[in-house]
């Protein structure tokens, strides 16, 4: 009997493939697995950030909760193996805030005056082989950059190296990055705060200095603090131009000088030594901190601006 | 800034509305405007000068060494430093460009992936924050991805390349190289390189995605497309020149990485046989120069290793400019 009653129903069963919506089984299959592969995808990417965070703050966070580490150098350290005290790592730290400064100092004003100009007063192609050349660069590898200050300073004018090399090499890497932020936040400020500054008859120096330059302000600061955070982690520079040393200096214009990175590679061959080892993470957890804090304050200041905008 | 070529047409105010003040009367005369714009200029120039000044300064640096050199260049993969100079730059070359290459084949699909995940597929609330996710990767200093691959993942990695090499070992690229063990070959330091260039392509990508015109979007969409076909149809192909000249910056980073693939890759002693194999170690011109850096003494021996610089600059300057060409094509083309 039920089958009677089923029969009469049977003809219902095929409606699907008539309704509206419809795309056949092989296209509604891929599209799930290109949603599926995408999201696992960003997912999978995640895993090297959070396996770098975990281990470098697993292995390195407790190093820093000791005072110690903050306020002593590596003078007195005896090779692996036969030390007992891991140190500190203060000459490293200032090491690297000082030439990361200097880099700052030489850096940010060529790059600002290179973005008013390219923004502000560049036209036709000597703008164009500017523009190009701020390209090639942000493509220069750090190694090259260092390579050149070196055949510069030491072969062709015999000069002795001194810490501030390095932030001559690491200016090279610094400024396109302040460079393109910097222009871009300049292409955004609005052309009727200059038409209405040159209508009040002020010079365009003066507009650029006073109108254009301050509405932009935060974006400028962002640029700075993201291309400060690239060169204070940058190693390559420093292992041609900033030998490492176990002491603290804190003359950029003699000596060598010892920087966070450097203090890494230093005492990276012997990383299996427990006071090398903590040492290593230790100098490699403050890196990644500093690093970070200073590239998350530089967005927040990016974003920050945006809404005020 | 302007993209076209031509100088007649920068004259003529840019639809943009950008320079509709070029060749105002308020720049001229003043004082202070001539300093200025004077300031601006040189700073300009100064950034060209500095470029060229290190391709003058390598070469001239690199010639004397060269001049001297008792190897074929660009064919020899010795590298004698010592009282007779006989350099090659082969070994280098192929270690630098096996490892970019590994890197950006699997960097590639990966960042395209994301790309389209944070531009089409993540919820609004998600999209912003997974695309700082994944530039903090990007922050990361290259010691501690040296550091975390070189001595953290390159253990977990080496009995899967030992796996690979025992079922594939028969293709030249996979063969088994003795004494170099797993976790030290040019083909793991190619997927830390991935890792490394991944957040660059992906950030360049998503730029692209996000400017496909929604007219085409919804074109796709109203013949019946599902999300994937629109994807295919309206996403990628609009965004291919991006993408590709995403990947030629993201090359440009992974030929001149220095200290990761000095952690990592483990070196050959010298006169080690020539091998094809990515399981192989070897040293990239970037890791070579700093690995030997402190020896350098401004003599003639440090002339091979400003050669080598050479060759590195030389290759990322054809990389960069051909991300930036294809940027510019495809500008004029769209504008």
């Amino acid at each position: 009997m039920t089958t009677d009653i089923a029969a009469p129903e049977a003809p219902e069963a095929p409606r699907p493939t008539v309704s509206l919506d419809g795309r056949s089984g092989g296209r509604k299959a891929k599209n799930t697995l290109a949603t599926v592969l995408v999201w696992a995808a960003f997912l999978l990417a995640l895993v090297p950030l959070v396996w770098i965070m975990w281990t470098v703050l697993g292995r390195g966070f407790h190093v820093l909760l000791s005072a110690t580490w903050w306020q002593k150098d590596q003078s007195g350290a005896l090779p692996p193996g036969f030390d007992t005290n891991v140190r500190g790592m203060r000459h490293a730290l200032v090491g690297t805030l000082l030439m990361s400064l200097l880099t700052t100092v030489i850096a940010v004003p060529i790059a600002i005056l290179t973005a008013i100009y390219l923004v502000e007063y560049g036209r036709g192609r000597v703008a164009r082989v500017v523009s190009f050349m701020v390209d090639i660069l942000s493509g220069i590898p750090s190694i090259v950059a260092a390579l050149f200050i070196f055949a510069a300073w030491v072969t062709t004018f015999g000069l002795k190296i001194i810490p501030a090399c390095a932030s001559l090499a690491l200016a090279m890497l610094m400024i396109p990055v302040v460079t393109r932020s910097t222009e871009e936040m300049l292409k955004l400020v609005p052309n009727e705060l200059r038409e209405a500054s040159y209508a009040l008859g002020v010079p365009k120096w003066k507009t650029i200095v006073r109108i254009v330059l301050p509405t932009s302000f935060s974006g400028i600061v962002t640029g700075v603090l993201l291309g400060f955070s690239r060169v204070a982690g940058e190693t390559a520079p420093l292992l041609l131009l900033a030998a490492y040393t176990p002491y603290l200096n804190e003359n950029l214009f003699s000596g060598s000088m010892a920087a966070l990175p450097t203090l890494i590679n230093n005492q990276f061959l012997s990383i299996n030594d427990p006071i090398s080892g903590q040492r290593v993470w230790g100098a490699a957890c403050t890196l990644i901190l500093l690093v970070l804090v200073i590239n998350l304050l530089g967005r927040l200041v990016g974003r920050l601006a945006k809404v005020k905008r | 800034m302007s993209s076209t070529g031509a100088s007649v047409a920068d004259e003529t105010p840019s639809p943009g509305g950008r320079d509709p003040l070029s060749g105002d009367g308020a720049a001229t005369g003043r004082l202070g405007d001539r300093i200025f714009a004077g300031a601006t200029v040189g700073a300009g120039l100064l950034v060209v000068v500095v470029v060229v000044l290190v391709g003058i300064f390598l070469l001239a640096q690199a010639l004397p060494a060269l001049r001297v050199d008792q190897a074929s260049f660009f064919t020899s993969t010795q590298w004698h430093t010592g009282s007779t100079l006989a350099f090659g730059i082969a070994g280098l070359l192929w270690a630098t460009v096996a490892t970019s290459i590994v890197a950006l084949l699997v960097a590639v699909p990966f960042s395209v992936a994301i790309a389209l995940f944070l531009t089409q597929y993540a919820p609004r609330w998600l999209s912003r924050p997974a695309a700082g996710l994944i530039d903090l990767l990007a922050a990361v200093p290259s010691i501690v991805y040296g550091l975390w691959g070189g001595y953290i993942v390159a253990g977990k990695w080496a009995p899967i390349q030992d796996g690979v090499s025992t079922v594939l070992g028969w293709i030249p690229l996979f063969a088994k190289v003795d004494g170099i063990t797993g976790g030290s070959t040019l083909f793991f330091v190619g997927l830390v390189l991935a890792v490394m260039i991944l957040p660059i392509i992906t950030a360049l990508s998503r730029e692209i995605f996000d400017q496909t015109p929604t007219t085409h979007k919804e074109g796709a969409y109203a013949l019946g497309a599902t999300k994937w076909e629109m994807i295919r149809t309206a996403v990628l192909p609009f965004g291919k020149a991006g993408v590709i000249s995403a990947s030629m910056l993201g090359l440009g980073r992974a030929l001149g990485e220095t200290i990761a693939v000095m952690m990592i890759l483990s070196g050959l002693p010298q006169g080690a046989p020539w091998t094809w194999s990515l399981f192989n170690g070897g040293a990239t011109f970037a890791s070579k120069i700093a690995s030997d850096a402190s020896e350098f003494s401004g003599g003639l021996s440090t002339g091979a290793y400003i050669a080598a610089g050479l060759v590195l600059f030389v290759l990322t300057f054809v990389v960069n400019a051909i991300a930036r060409v294809i940027i510019d094509r495809r500008k004029a083309f769209t504008e």
